[in-house]
């Protein structure tokens, strides 16, 4: 019953790690059909803001007292820092190659590389500084009414907006440098979250112990999956998301506007890479190839789930988690100690961290030999293809 | 929306918030007769690049110290040494094509250079192919005796099984089972093969043994099985890679496999570098074994972390890799000014028989290419540091293993050539 309990428990948490990295995926590449190569470096950048976030509660003597609750703020800052630099991509390079998913993919792998050399050559500081330019540049003019933005007081509006945008992003750079010594400086380096102290060890239930850095990525999981599910089934734009997914010239010509569906799905879904970069930043470093090392796993989820598919998603992830359990911490030698030598043999051989990876990937290919379409096909017409 | 015209502006932006550093070269001043341009070889991109680059800061450094000292002085004729850094971007093929650079190109009499041993296998065939010479700095596992390269670095004997005798004999999980984590490369593999032979000598038992591919940072099957092959504490000894050690301690951590619970984890690929990426508060209590330490107590040692910081940042430390690539460039440059010229052969016989005064204590060069040098067992303390536990005396290098089922009773001597790579003791 323990042991039960403790490999369901990993293998849940193994799953909600995966989960919560390929939720964003599965709205991009599930809902538009785009395949982002970059999701990972969007996840990295979530993974740089929360170490950025928790430096600047350290150094700020006003945030010092919060300094317990950086990582929730961190969630709130990631989302926004990756949804922001998502509908950069969408706007300047994904928007143009829709419907040419190779050409994506190659601009898209750019991308990721021209992200991952970003971080190692710029300065944090004047990365975030960049960021938050973009961030003002990009979402204040829909807060102003449209006759202001409009004519050639609208052109000196938005113009004034940029030159006011990049003021903030330089002023940003300049008092995080000298506020924060180590966001000065580039660095390849790889850097380090470390977790406050609340979240740090584990509780001891029934005589297992549960990492509380688990529980709260699980956490995190579990309200991201939550809030996705509702504002895709709930809210207006969700409602017309659905409806772009299914049939693109019809939504169009019932008066929604499919661009702005593009750039909230595309927003939206980079936002949840930035999440996923807060959990995972809690687990292990944070560097420039963090995002890289998640990219297939991500795919493989959402693959497995069937594409275009949230429960698939959610089910594919937690057990290919369990698998990992079962398969690479030998769970079934110890349930079955005695079995038949052969089999034990066999089994003990795959119970190593490389070679479960190895099983699972053929059990993978083996279970979309049978069912291609993943666990949950889609069903009706694809309209986008 | 003319979301374009945005966009633009944007990127003015970015072109104003990047600001863009330039590289000083060396500086040009002193009276030499003539100069001498060495090669270094090390990533300066990609994942290796973190700890690369300090390898570069700390080469630079011990060539900037002899050309304010004079210089080279051969035949008379004081050489100052100027450098020729190279990118081998963390891809092994990249470290093979700059080496031909290197040698046929610029004709440096020597190349300092590598990190990963899958560098070091790439480059190895250029220099024996060429006859040119290579200066290794990094400790490793050993079963390989060049002609054509020297290293600097530490063997598994004055590294792993002096930490692996502690673990058992003396720490405080003596006689505990041991379970053996590593990367998934050829280094962690060969370094337990070692391991589990030496644990059988000494009467100990290995209960589990996993491997973490490079890249994966999940770490979780590997805790549960840790806590099913040791259920009350034990000795886990260490050899993952970089960054996969951050992820592991602070799951570990979490999943209470501390040194409060009587599990002791011995690490081979942890230095104060690392330390201070990963946070001491992940790693107090656990212990290292290097054959430099920041923290030894010797005019030489707080002279070379002192020399470092003034010329690079008070923020950086030194570590053991460091301390062999700054030892290798002094080694050469005795080595030329003993054999008078600048050529590789003679050179290299002028090495073997080299002692340096090194920051660890004296180094010796070895007729197999390898240094004698001082191991030493240390705990990480809360400052990020290692207290030193235990040091042995000068420990000879063996090129190829004693421990190892597959070479077990060979050794290597280049100064007789009966003998060469590998013979039968």
């Amino acid at each position: 019953m323990q042991l039960l309990l403790e490999s369901l428990f990993n293998g849940v948490a193994i799953g909600s790690v995966l989960l919560v990295a390929a939720l964003g995926l599965a709205i991009v590449f599930g809902l538009m059909g785009v395949i982002n190569l970059a999701h990972g470096e969007l996840m990295m950048l979530g993974a740089y803001s929360t170490y950025i976030t928790q430096l600047i509660f350290k150094q700020v003597s006003f945030l010092k007292p919060f300094y317990d609750s950086y990582v929730i703020v961190a969630i709130g800052i990631a989302f926004l820092v990756s949804g922001t630099v998502g509908i950069l991509l969408e706007r300047t390079v994904i928007r143009r190659l829709y419907g040419s998913p190779l050409e994506t993919l190659l601009a898209t792998w750019g991308v990721s590389l021209i992200l991952q050399q970003f971080v190692r050559s710029v300065p944090l500081a004047y990365a975030s500084g960049l960021v938050i330019a973009l961030f003002f540049g990009l979402f204040s003019p829909l807060f102003i009414s449209d006759d202001l933005l409009s004519g050639a007081k609208g052109k000196l509006i938005r113009a004034s907006i940029w030159g006011f945008s990049a003021l903030l992003g330089v002023a940003t750079g300049g008092i995080l440098s000298s506020l924060v010594s180590k966001l000065s400086r580039a660095s390849a380096r790889n850097v380090d979250v470390t977790a406050p102290s609340w979240m740090r060890g584990g509780i001891d239930f029934v005589g297992i112990t549960f990492p509380k850095t688990r529980l709260l990525i699980i956490l995190i999981t579990l309200i991201s999956v939550l809030v996705v599910i509702f504002f895709l089934d709930k809210t207006a734009w969700g409602i017309r998301i659905r409806a772009v997914t299914q049939n693109r010239p019809m939504s169009d010509c019932l008066g929604i506007s499919t661009e702005t569906v593009d750039i909230i799905t595309f927003g939206i879904g980079s936002g949840l890479a930035g999440v996923a970069g807060v959990a995972v930043s809690l687990l292990g470093s944070v560097g420039p190839n963090v995002g890289g090392n998640y990219i297939v796993g991500c795919f493989m989820v959402v693959v497995l789930g069937g594409v275009g598919n949230l429960l698939g998603t959610i089910l594919a992830s937690f057990s290919i988690g369990i698998m990992t359990d079962l398969i690479g911490a030998g769970r079934l030698l110890t349930i079955w100690p005695d079995m038949p030598s052969p089999i034990y043999s066999t089994i003990d051989f795959f119970a190593t961290t490389s070679m479960a990876r190895v099983m699972i990937f053929a059990l993978i290919v083996i279970f979309l030999q049978f069912r291609p379409t993943g666990m949950f096909p889609q069903k009706g017409r694809m309209v986008e293809s | 929306m003319k979301l374009s015209k945005r966009i633009f502006a944007g990127l003015a932006t970015a072109s104003l918030a990047v600001t863009v550093t330039a590289c000083g070269g060396s500086d040009t001043s002193g009276n030499f007769d003539d100069t001498v341009t060495v090669g270094i070889l090390h990533s300066l991109s990609g994942t290796m690049a973190i700890s690369e680059s300090t390898l570069v800061d700390t080469e630079k450094m011990a060539i900037e110290e002899i050309n304010a000292a004079g210089g080279v002085t051969v035949d008379g004729k004081s050489y100052k040494i100027e450098y020729i850094v190279e990118d081998g971007a963390s891809d092994w093929p990249t470290f093979a094509e700059k080496s031909k650079k290197l040698i046929d190109q610029d004709g440096v009499p020597v190349v300092f250079g590598g990190w990963t041993s899958a560098s070091r296998k790439a480059m190895l065939p250029v220099y024996e192919s060429k006859d040119a010479f290579l200066y290794y700095p990094i400790q490793y596992e050993a079963q390989e005796c060049s002609n054509n390269i020297f290293y600097t670095g530490a063997t598994p004997n004055q590294q792993s099984e002096p930490a692996t005798d502690f673990m058992y004999k003396r720490s405080p999980a003596a006689g505990g089972d041991f379970f053996l984590v590593g990367s998934d490369y050829v280094f962690p593999r060969t370094s337990n093969t070692i391991t589990k032979a030496q644990v059988k000598q000494l009467g100990g038992k290995v209960v589990g043994e996993d491997y973490l591919p490079l890249g994966n940072t999940e770490v979780a099957p590997i805790i549960s099985k840790i806590k099913v092959a040791l259920p009350d504490g034990g000795i886990i000894i260490n050899t993952l890679n970089g960054d996969q050690n951050v992820a592991f301690f602070k799951q570990i951590q979490d999943a209470g496999i501390t040194p409060s619970n009587g599990y002791y984890v011995m690490n081979y690929s942890i230095a104060e570098e690392e330390i201070s990426t990963i946070g001491p508060e992940f790693l107090e209590g656990h212990f290292g074994a290097w054959n430099y330490m920041m923290s030894i107590d010797t005019p030489a040692s707080k002279k070379f972390a002192k020399s470092f910081k003034k010329r690079w940042g008070s923020d950086r430390v030194v570590a053991d890799p460091q301390e062999s690539a700054y030892n290798m460039v002094y080694l050469w440059k005795q080595a030329v000014e003993d054999a008078g010229t600048f050529d590789d052969n003679a050179v290299r016989e002028a090495l073997v028989g080299q002692t340096f005064d090194a920051p660890q204590g004296p180094v010796e060069v070895m007729p197999n290419h390898h240094l004698s040098q001082t191991v030493r067992i240390g705990e990480i303390n809360s400052a990020g540091g290692f207290t030193i536990l235990e040091e042995t005396g000068v420990v000879e290098p063996q090129a190829w293993n004693q421990k190892h089922p597959s070479s077990k009773g060979y050794a290597c001597d280049w100064t007789d050539p009966k003998k060469g790579e590998k013979y039968k003791m």
